[in-house]
This record gives C-alpha cells, structure tokens and sequence, in this order.
C-alpha cells in the first residue's frame, strides 16, 4: 500500500481545523509550526501518516495535524504506535510525547520501542517540568529543582534522555530546541528518513513553570558559545570564531580545549554512523553539570534491521514455506480419528 | 502372544473409568497423563482431563508442594468432567499419595511404585509408618510395585545408566495402566520414535520401560483382573482431541478469517494464559503477528494500536495482567475501538495461585474500569467451546466497535475433550467493513467525514483506517462530541456519550438467541451457570433428574449484557442456585438486576466443581 509516488501537499493540507490551544508564548508552538511545514517536504500524504501521543502538553500536537492520530494514554504512545507500526509497515508513524510521559510513567514502553527499533519517528518535548498537571518537578529536572511538589527542592537526579535513549540500543538519537525552526526542520527530516525508532529531544520552554529553563544555552545571546553544532563527518568545533573543540583524552574523558591550543588535528571529527555508541553517549553527557556547552543535532544514525519488517518477514516466509493459512488443516493439526 | 490374546479377551467392560497420575514435579506426570489421554482418544472413549499441577517449577523433591497430577476420564458414553473420584491413584512417591489419596474413592485402587516409599521420602510427607504396609489403606486395593528398580533393569541391557534409566519410571507407569485398562501400546510407541527420532537413548529406554510396565501387568498374579472401557458412541465424524487455550488460540485465527482481517496479538507471559500466544505464533501463515509485549499495558496498547490500523487487535492475559491493561481498556471504550482482551482466570487476589483454576475476575471484567465504562463480555463453557466463544466474542468486537472481555479460566485452558471437527465453510462469517467515503453532508452540500456518526441500528461508530484518503481524523481519551467526533467537555454531551455507549452494549443483546432452558423448564430449581462450572452442572442436573427430581438450567455464555430474557425466566423459578467459582459474583449481578432471590454456590479452591458437590446443593435445596 505503500505510496511511491510523490505526493504534493501544502502546510495547509497538514493542519487540522482544530483550534490550538497551548498557553500563549508556549514553545510547542514553534514545534508545531516546524512540523507542520517540513511535511509537505517529505513527499508523503496525510492520509498515510499516523500521529500517536500520550498525555501532557506535547500530546495534544496530533489533534492539530490533518493525518491519522491518537492521543491515548499517558505514557503509553509508544507501545499503541508500535501497534499501528507492526500492523501496518506501510504507515508513517510518529510519536508525541514529554519528558514526564516519556521518561516517567512511559519509560518503559519508550526503550522497548528503541530496543526493537520500530519504525517510529519520536519527538520527546523536554521541558523539565509538569506542565499540564501545573508545575510539578519531571524525571529531567535538575536537582534541587524548586516545584510545587519539591517546595525545598528536588532530591532526584535526573535522567539524560539521550544517555537512556543510547543506553536502550536506539539507532537514531538527535536533539533540536524549540527556537530554531531550520534546525527542528533539519533534524526531523532526518529522523524521519531513518528506517527504526528514531528519538529526537526537543528542549522545549514551558514559559509558565518552567520560564527559561535552557536560556543559558539556546538564548541568543549565549548560543555561539553554549551551543556546539554536530555535524557528520566534521571537527565538533564551537564559538563565535569557532575556536573551541572538543577533545578526547587519553583517559577516555571528553574535554572542551582551545583549539589554537592542542591544535585542530586533535579536534574530534564527530561520526555519528560509529557501530559503537560510546562516544555518542560521552557527547550526550558533555553537558550533564548542566552548564557546560550543550551539543545538537544528529549524535547517532546507524542501521539496525527494523522491527515490523522482521515481522512482516517472518508472516511472508511462513505463508511461502507452509502455504496460506487454511482453517481445515489446522483444526486437525493435533492428529485426528474418525468414528463411523 | 497367544497368552496375551487370551487374557485380554477375560477383560471385564466398564463403561468408565477416572485414572490420576501424581508425582513429583519432575516425574513426568502431565506426559504420561497426556499420553494416556491421546491414546483413548483414538481408541474412541469420550474423555475429560484435568491437570494439576504446582506454581514452582520444581518444589523440592519428594514434598506435597512439589506434587503434579493429571486426572483423566474416559468412558463409553458422553462426559463432561474428568470426574469427581478417581478410580485409580497411580502414586509415584508418598507425597502423591499424601496429597491424592482423599480424592480417590473408597475401595479403588492404588497403584504405588515401593521404591520410592523408603524412609526419607515418607518423612518428608510425615508418614511415621510406610502406609503401604501398615493397614491404613484396607479401604483401597494396593498395587505396589518396584518401579525404578524394574525399569532400571528393562534398561540395563540398552547400556543406560541406572540414575537416567530411572527418569523413565512414568512410561513403566504407563505400560502397567495400559494393560490394566487393556489401552494398546503401538500409537506411544510410535510418538516416541518421531519425539525422540534424534535421541535413541532415552527413546529406546522409554520404550523399554513401556513394555516393562505392560509385561509386568501381564505376567504378575498381583495386578490381577484387566479391564476396558469400550469407544463412547459420539455421532460419526472426524475427531480430534483439544485444551481449551488451543481452541482458544485456534477460534482466534478462524475470527480473523471469518472477518478477513488479519489478527495481531500483543501480549506478556502470564500462566495459565502463555500457550495461547504460543499457539498463535505459530501461525504466521494465516496473517498472525504476534508480539510478546514489555510488560501487560504494552500488550493491551499493541492490540488497540492495530486496532486502529485495521486489523483484528488482540491480547491475552490473566487476573493479574487485565488489572494492568484497565487503562487500555477504558481507551478502547472511549475510542470505540474494536479489541479483543482473553483473560484466563486463575486463583487470586495477587499472584494467588497461578496455575490453579478460579473464575473470580467477573467483577473485575464488569466493573474494573474507571468511569462509566460498559463493555461486553463473553464466557466459554468447555475447552472445545474455548474456540467459538473466541469468534463470538471477536464477532461482537467487530461488529460493535467495543473492547470484548473473553473469559476463560485454568481448568478450561489446560483441560481437553474430543471435538468433532467443524467444517469452517460452517462457521458464520464475520461482515465487516471500513468506511471510506464521507459520511455527513454540510448545509452548503459540502461533505466531510465524522468519525463518531453511529450506525442507527448497532450505534457503532464508522472504522476508517489509515491510508484511506479523505478520511483522517483524531480520536483519543477525552470525551468527543457524538458525530463530529470533536473535542467536547459540555455537560450535555458528557451524558449522551455516556449513555450512547451504554446503550450501544446493551442493544447487543436484541442480536442474541432465545436464552435456551435445559433440563425441566418446569420445575421448580434452576441452575444458573456460567463457564467451565457448566460440566459439572451437567452431571448434577442428570443426576438429579435421574432420580426423579425436577431440575431446570440455564447457562449464560454472554455475561454482559446479559440475555433480555433472563429476568423473566429467573423469576418463574421457586429458588436459583448459582454455583460460581468464586464469592458470589453472578449472584450479585443477577440479584442487584432482577430483584431475584438467586443464592450462590460458591466454591474458591482453586479446583473446579466436582458434580457430588453441586448435586448435593440442589438436593439441600429441594427439600
């Protein structure tokens, strides 16, 4: 059923006629709005793409696509979609979810779902907080995090969404951030032609309980420095002249250095295909004191054989060996007699 | 030979028998039980089987704990329990006759392999003496033999070490049994060369353990008088012998090409429930996916998810694991969503006792869902109806667009009888059909698709999936507008989604057969039924009727909604006994339903209902 063709659709095509409602100034707007426009780039109709989400803010992203979608339960959209995805290879299937949905109440859901690479494309909305349940501290906020619920302060420590997505054998990892519409476009793009369960973590502001949590990254003024753009196949170079870059040293340990100091052949040269995910992961936690420059983009896209195919594989080569289903044989499968 | 010839012809006929097979865990027992079961099959018994058998993989040797047993009862006539007593208690060790010896009936026969009754094994069960010398079993027959040491002997001249040779002590068990109740050898023998075609070993040590046991039955004064229960007279056809979970397994493969759709099962491994996803996963020629889920929710979100995709969305599970697919549930009864849920009932609450049989979850199938969230549920009654409750159960999913609740429970799942098999041309076919096309026409004469316009007569929503052009929409957990299928949380709505879904289920019951009374329709007792009690039921009420007592029955197959008939013939009767495996959960309903005086029989044991049980309630009740 697969559509081979190019299909030609507008953003229009792509919206649904429901009335978006996010708090004015939330950051799913700009998600939204960067969803909505790459689709028509992707050369595939509405009809066959699937929208499945759990619950929170982000979840309510599929009511706004004019596709297919669900928003189901909390936490449980990746298991629905690897449902939908299991029964129908020929769909596109994309998950919406947040950092409480995905990493608390559905944590589990989310790593089988990377673990058996099921053709998902996964956008999780980090914004370190409960936003729909109003301000509770989520399994990504900081330590000593000061919410509703932790009035003195988180005693959690939290998850790194990409450490466990890489920990659970995810074949595409990659980060973006809600105020850089090109580069949301760019990595979904990319995670969506991945063939597996790609995982993207979108940091995501919740301008009203959580008002600037990644300023010290994504705002503009700080980006040049804070912000160390992963490209395949090129030196992991930052900063307003790019003069910073990230090391390895003979410890094993990252490290950021001048490169006018060790000199640019010393400078990683960022491979995101590496069958080995270690330095990927090393990459994800670059930043885990939270204050160091924070790396984007794509950390890993290795190919691993995808789970519905295998699935689909497996009915097509018993209905070859065995011949299609027939009820009568298999109703005298366990030996029969006859009375006369 | 000739010898042979002539004392079998000495066999006395007995129209039927009730074997159990206890021993230790690791003894063999649910094989050699199995291998007698098929074996009468094909000789054309009737037949009802009930295996029992421990929660622990292997409880420490030689305890009560560790004791497995497999009942079996074969007779010339129809039955529908594997029977109340046995007539024979084959004890491998002191445990099985510690654990069995109550259920075996006064003056049966015991047949104890000695070897085993040696002085640690009969402390370990706390007999002070061995009770197979001592007088405590004057009321029975005894039968002891030196099993492990004559097997070990058959299998000394094949080279076997004693400590393997002695592993197939159960087959010397089962070549005794075999001439006792003049059962032929050849079809074990031949399963054993295609079982063990690359093991000559332990295929040619059972062999000879086999004919140990058969030779020893022959040639020893001890075992005395042979019997044979002649083939039951079953209406001509082809047989085959089935457990319920297969049946199960197979009604859900014939629902998916009744409805030509195919069927994807999500589902975790949980006992008694697992060998119907083993099943299923064998059959990937028919269209089956099947995917052993992370956890019980993932499960239950699979089967909604293709679902939603199109296909036959199933899973399956017990107690503990409907508990965890609630959630799931509760969104298939928002989304109106076709989805099959197969709970195989089991002793609880908790983990409680997994292997044993109970049918406690009809609370939790009704009632345990958060929200006004009515569904339909369907019970199987025998292991062979395990597969047409399957297709009914997926034909009301199907045809409603609701979550189905297919109960069935341990002692039907690992339980077996004949089944004559169907000719599927026979069996009804499922209609179903997506939506395609726009279905509400705006007043400016444009059209659109509204996921929520119900079917005027089911009140089913329309089933438009994926990869249909024109047609995309959203559904999910918050409430939706009827027709539209918009987001609504006005207060109106609220109340007619509540009840459209309500009387959605309800209406399901104007599309059932006349609720069919058997035995006396005017007496003055009816039985009210439900599942695997329905074999037990069965014997009682003849019986009673036997004896000259009126007795009327009604067993339900559809539990919700219940049969619009019902009340009115409750109400005909002086008193309605409910035997349930459980506290009283039918009763309840059906008292809170009808304003009816029903009592419960209730029994939560972890065993089903033996038919002396039930027999003796409507005795009680007559008088």
């Amino acid at each position: 059923m697969s559509d081979t063709t190019v299909t030609l659709t507008t953003k229009k095509d792509w919206s649904s006629d429901q009335e978006v409602r996010w708090c004015p100034g939330c950051g799913d707007y700009g998600i939204l709005q960067a969803v909505q426009q790459l689709m028509p780039e992707l050369g595939v109709a509405p009809e066959n793409t699937v929208f499945i989400s759990g619950i929170g803010c982000s979840s309510r992203l599929p009511y706004y696509m004019n596709t297919y979608g669900m928003h189901s339960i909390h936490g449980r959209a990746p298991a629905i979609a690897t449902g939908v995805a299991v029964a129908r290879p020929d769909l596109d299937v994309w998950v919406i979810t947040g950092d409480g949905d995905g990493l608390s109440i559905g944590g589990n859901h989310l790593i089988h779902a990377l673990r058996r690479n099921v053709n998902l494309t996964i956008l999780m909305f980090n914004n370190r907080i409960y936003g729909l349940t109003k301000g509770q501290y989520s399994p990504t906020s900081e330590v000593g995090k000061v919410s509703k619920s932790t009035p003195f302060g988180s005693v959690d420590t939290p998850f790194n969404p990409l450490a466990v997505a890489l920990g659970a054998e995810a074949s595409f990892v990659a980060r973006t951030h809600d105020l850089d519409r090109q580069h949301m476009m760019e990595t979904f793009r990319a995670a969506h032609d991945h063939r597996g369960a790609a995982f993207v973590e979108i940091y995501q502001n919740c301008n009203v309980f959580n008002d600037g949590q990644f300023n010290h990254v994504t705002k503009r003024t700080v980006r040049d420095e804070m912000m160390i753009d992963l490209v395949h196949g090129e030196p992991i170079r930052f900063g307003a002249e790019r003069q910073r870059g990230v090391t390895m040293g003979s410890d094993g340990a990252l490290r950021i250095l001048e490169v006018a100091d060790v000199g640019e052949d010393a400078i990683l040269v960022h491979d995101a295909t590496r069958p080995d995910p270690s330095l990927a992961f090393a990459l994800a936690r670059l930043n885990t004191d939270d204050v160091s420059p924070t790396p984007f983009g794509v950390f890993r896209q290795v190919e691993r054989v995808e789970y519905a195919s295998s699935v689909s594989a497996q009915v097509a080569a018993a209905s070859e060996h065995k011949g299609p289903g027939d009820l009568a044989t298999l109703l005298r499968s366990n030996g029969t007699w006859t009375v006369d | 030979m000739s010898e042979t010839l002539r004392r079998s012809t000495e066999a006395e006929v007995i129209n039927r028998l009730v074997v159990r097979f206890a021993g230790d865990s690791g003894d063999g027992m649910q094989l050699t039980g199995d291998r007698f079961t098929s074996v009468s099959a094909a000789f054309g018994n009737d037949l009802s089987t009930l295996p029992d058998f421990p929660a622990e993989i292997r409880a420490p040797a030689g305890t009560i704990n560790g004791v497995s047993s497999f009942q079996v009862h074969i007779s010339d006539h129809d039955i529908t329990t594997p029977g109340d007593e046995p007539n024979v208690l084959v004890a491998m060790n002191p445990a099985a006759l510690r654990a069995d010896l109550h259920r075996l009936e006064i003056g049966g026969t015991i047949i104890a392999n000695e070897d085993a009754f040696d002085e640690r094994n009969l402390e370990k069960v706390g007999y002070a003496t061995n009770p197979l010398e001592d007088d405590s079993l004057a009321n029975y027959r005894v039968i002891a033999v030196p099993m492990s040491s004559l097997t070990k002997e058959a299998c000394a001249p094949l080279g076997v070490k004693p400590r393997d040779a002695e592993r197939s002590k159960n087959f010397f068990a089962l070549g005794l049994v075999s001439w006792m109740y003049s059962r032929p050898l050849e079809p074990t023998v031949e399963w054993l060369e295609a079982k063990f075609a690359d093991k000559e070993t332990v295929r040619e040590a059972n062999r000879a353990a086999l004919l140990a046991g058969h030779s020893f039955g022959e040639t020893t004064e001890a075992v005395g008088h042979r019997y044979e229960v002649n083939p039951a007279q079953m209406p001509p056809g082809e047989y085959t012998n089935v457990t319920g979970n297969t049946a199960l397994a197979w009604g859900l493969v014939a629902a998916g090409q009744l409805a030509k759709l195919p069927v994807t099962l999500g589902s975790y491994p949980i006992t008694p429930a697992s060998d119907i996803l083993h099943e299923l996963s064998r059959h990937k020629n028919f269209g089956v996916r099947t995917v052993q889920a992370e956890d019980e929710i993932a499960a239950a979100g699979m089967a909604l998810g293709a679902a939603f995709a199109g296909h036959l969305g199933v899973t399956t599970t017990s107690g503990p694991g409907v508990a965890l697919k609630s959630e799931t549930i509760s969104l298939a009864v928002a989304t109106e969503l076709p989805m099959l849920i197969v709970d195989i009932q089991r002793g609880g609450p908790s983990t409680g006792l997994p292997t044993k049989t109970e049918a406690a979850d009809l609370n939790i199938a009704m009632f345990g869902r958060h929200g006004e969230a009515p569904l339909p549920i369907v019970a199987s009654y025998s292991p062979v109806h395990c597969f047409y409750a399957a297709i009914e159960a997926a034909r009301i999913a199907l045809i409603y667009r609701t979550p189905v609740i297919l109960l069935s429970d341990g002692y039907l799942a690992n339980g077996s009888e004949p089944w004559r098999v169907p000719d599927p041309a026979e069996l009804p076919t499922i209609p179903v059909e997506f939506t395609t096309e726009h279905n509400h026409v705006n007043d400016d004469g444009s059209t659109e698709f509204w996921p929520f316009l119900r079917d005027p007569d089911t009140l089913a929503r329309p089933w438009a999936i994926p990869g249909t052009p024109g047609l995309m929409h959203r559904i999910g957990g918050l409430e939706k507008a009827d027709g539209t299928g918009n987001i609504d949380y006005t207060p109106e709505n609220h109340e007619k989604m509540v009840q459209l879904r309500a009387a959605k289920i309800s209406r399901i019951a104007d599309d059932l057969a006349p609720t069919e009374i058997q035995g006396d329709p005017d007496a003055e007792i009816c039985i009210l039924g439900w599942g695997s009690t329905w074999a037990a039921i069965d014997s009682a009420v003849q019986r009673r009727r036997r004896a000259g007592e009126k007795v009327a029955w009604v067993h339900l197959m559809h539990l919700s909604p219940l049969p619009n008939d019902l009340g009115d013939i409750l109400r005909r009767y002086r008193t309605v006994l409910v035997p349930e495996l459980n506290s009283g959960q039918l009763t309840r309903i059906v008292r809170a339903e009808y304003l009816i005086d029903a009592t419960a029989i209730s029994k939560v044991a972890g065993l089903p209902f033996t038919a002396r049980e039930i027999e003796h309630h409507i005795e009680e009740a007559s008088r």
